[in-house]
């Protein structure tokens, strides 16, 4: 991909930190003692069983929950709530049913000030880029749950983002489509230096896409409080030759791949 | 077409029911042989369309209407907003709120002719009161209804408090919104009406209690027709403008055809794929949008 060339590496990035975080809504905490750090320019994947705190920890980076304990920071201090430089791709259909697909990817281009003519062409783009082209006048209830989930992708990469946060964004895609998303993400994110957190339940898709693959668990079966749903992060590991098709089968990502399937198993 | 004939049927057949009641002297347990015949009404209306006080009467309630209820929908929208948006707006009016929402706005006549120096505004103030409370109420309810997620995905692009209040707040709200406002034009039109018979000079209200206490019948009831007229008129208007500014809205598609006849097929709701030839037997230019997939969905905000 020679994106790169347009825009230089690892100046959009921006690091994301989690210092023994507890994360989740007051009384139901969902994620117990989190240490992570995610690296300007990094894709992250994360992998974990349904209820464990995925949703949770990315709505914690994006800066709508406050961390329960602990700190969250960007680039060293701590966050004060949401921001455009963050841009969150919901696991739900976010897309506000009241303005087009085009009005919707221009959304985040209007708050930040962009002038008319120039969103509308940038949204354009963007929506021909996730193959949309031509539907820019109908409304979200008109087009189909994968295509939704493809205008929401577009609409957080309009608004140049310096990280992006998705939650299994590609949940409702055919495997061909979804390759095609992928390489677009790899494209345009990791070739602009944009950090990018990624919650999957495919584990092919974890290994693919990230540089590493956080493993969250699901609760503890007695924690100290009697906590039950209180998950954990199990494991951060460094994916062998990420981003690179052919490497399916290299015997450290096949390991991998085992360990990865038995944590989510067990 | 169907629908509009049924329509104009019942219409025809109620009036003709009122005609044979009043012209045949019918006096059971009801008494019709006071009533006017739907003749008589007929003549004292033609009388009173060719002459300038009607349409005073007819002007002057509208106006009066009309501003109670944009007063009515300005204020109940912002105090709606303010009231779900705020916890300390909500702790400083909602008491004083609801403790006034219960009183019949009729009853607040005393109140205006003690506060307002003219009847005029003291009939405003009581159509705006009657409007106010369906208004904010349902403006109350339809925004604590929004789905969080619009609001979480605006903030996250950036967008800040009034953001969020234009872009995903106001347009979210706006079918609960329309429902009070159709409730409120209904209420707004009992209370001018009452007021006018009360304490009016000129109004459709003020006339037919005049044309009732010089016992002049066919007057009242040319009154009464054009009251529902006039309300039927403006809370058509009302709908209208509720459907076209929520056209986004996902509508049942089912409902909108299951009336769909053929000729061919008398009287039978039709299968699908009858109700897809009808669909194409429609002529173009008529309300069923002939391309879902060509229709411009434009947005609004
Ligand atoms: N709005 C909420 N209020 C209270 N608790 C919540 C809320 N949303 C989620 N939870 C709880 O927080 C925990 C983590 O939820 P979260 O949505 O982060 O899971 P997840 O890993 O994203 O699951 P999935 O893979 O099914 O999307 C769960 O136990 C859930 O019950
Ligand atoms: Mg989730």
């Amino acid at each position: 991909m020679s994106t790169s060339s347009e825009t230089p590496a690892a100046v959009r990035g921006t690091r994301l930190s989690l210092v023994n975080a507890s994360l989740g809504r007051p009384g139901a905490p969902a994620l117990d003692s989190v240490d992570l750090d995610v690296a300007p320019g990094e894709i992250l994947t994360v992998v974990g069983p349904s209820g464990c705190g995925k949703s949770t920890l990315l709505r914690t980076l994006a800066g709508l929950l406050p961390a329960l304990a602990g700190t969250v920071a960007q680039d060293g201090s701590p966050l004060a709530g949401p921001a455009a430089d963050r841009a969150l791709v919901f696991q739900e259909d976010s897309l506000l049913p009241w303005r087009t697909l085009r009005a919707n990817v221009e959304l985040p281009l209007a708050i930040a000030g962009t002038a008319r003519s120039e969103r509308r062409r940038q949204a354009e783009s963007w929506l021909a880029r996730v193959g949309l082209a031509g539907r820019e006048r109908q409304l979200p209830h008109r087009v189909s749950g994968g295509q939704r989930q493809r205008v929401q992708l577009a609409r957080a990469l309009a608004g140049a983002p310096r990280a992006v946060l998705m939650d299994e964004p590609f949940g409702a895609l055919d495997a061909q489509t979804r390759a095609g998303m992928q390489d677009l993400l790899v494209e345009v994110l990791h070739g602009s230096g944009a950090t990018v957190v990624f919650v999957t339940h495919d584990v092919d898709e974890a290994l693919f896409l990230g540089d590493r693959v956080a493993l969250l668990g699901a609760a503890r079966p007695d924690g100290p409080d009697g906590a039950a749903g209180s998950g954990r992060l199990l494991a951060v590991r460094e994916v062998p030759r990420p981003r690179e098709r052919s490497a399916s089968d290299d015997p450290a990502r096949l390991a991998l791949r085992r360990e990865v399937l038995t944590s989510l198993g067990s | 077409m169907t629908r509009h004939l049924v329509r104009a049927a019942s219409l025809a057949a109620a009036l003709t029911a009122w005609q044979l009641l009043t012209s045949l002297d019918v006096d059971l347990w009801l008494r019709f042989s006071q009533f006017p015949t739907v003749a008589d009404v007929a003549r004292a209306f033609g009388d009173r369309l060719g002459g300038d006080d009607y349409w005073t009467d007819l002007t002057d309630s509208l106006t009066r209407i009309l501003t109670g209820f944009v007063l009515a929908a300005v204020l109940g929208v912002a105090t709606g907003l303010t009231v779900a948006r705020s916890r300390l707006a909500e702790d400083l009016l909602g008491p004083l709120l609801e403790v006034v929402r219960p009183i019949p706005a009729i009853a607040l006549v005393p109140v205006a002719i003690l506060l307002f120096p003219s009847n005029e505004q003291g009939i405003v103030f009581i159509t705006c009161t009657a409007a106010y409370f369906p208004v904010l109420v349902s403006t109350r309810h339809a925004v604590r209804a929004l789905t969080p997620v619009w609001e979480e995905a605006v903030r996250t692009m950036g967008g800040g408090r009034w953001r969020v209040l234009g872009s995903v707040v106001l347009p979210g709200a706006l079918p609960g919104i329309f429902g009070g406002l159709s409730v409120g034009i209904g209420v707004s039109w009992i209370c001018v009406i009452s007021a006018e018979m009360i304490s009016g000079q000129y109004g459709v209200g003020y006339r037919t209690w005049q044309d009732y206490t010089v016992v002049d019948y066919p007057g009242v009831f040319v009154g009464m027709v054009t009251i529902g007229v006039l309300g039927w008129l403006t809370s058509t208007a009302v709908e209208r403008a509720g459907r076209w500014l929520t056209r986004w809205l996902p509508r049942t598609e089912y409902v909108a055809t299951a009336h769909l006849r053929v000729p061919g097929a008398r009287g039978r709701v039709l299968g699908p794929r009858a109700r897809k030839a009808a669909a194409a037997a429609v002529p173009a230019g008529t309300t069923t949008p002939a391309h879902p997939e060509g229709v411009r969905d434009e947005h609004l905000v």
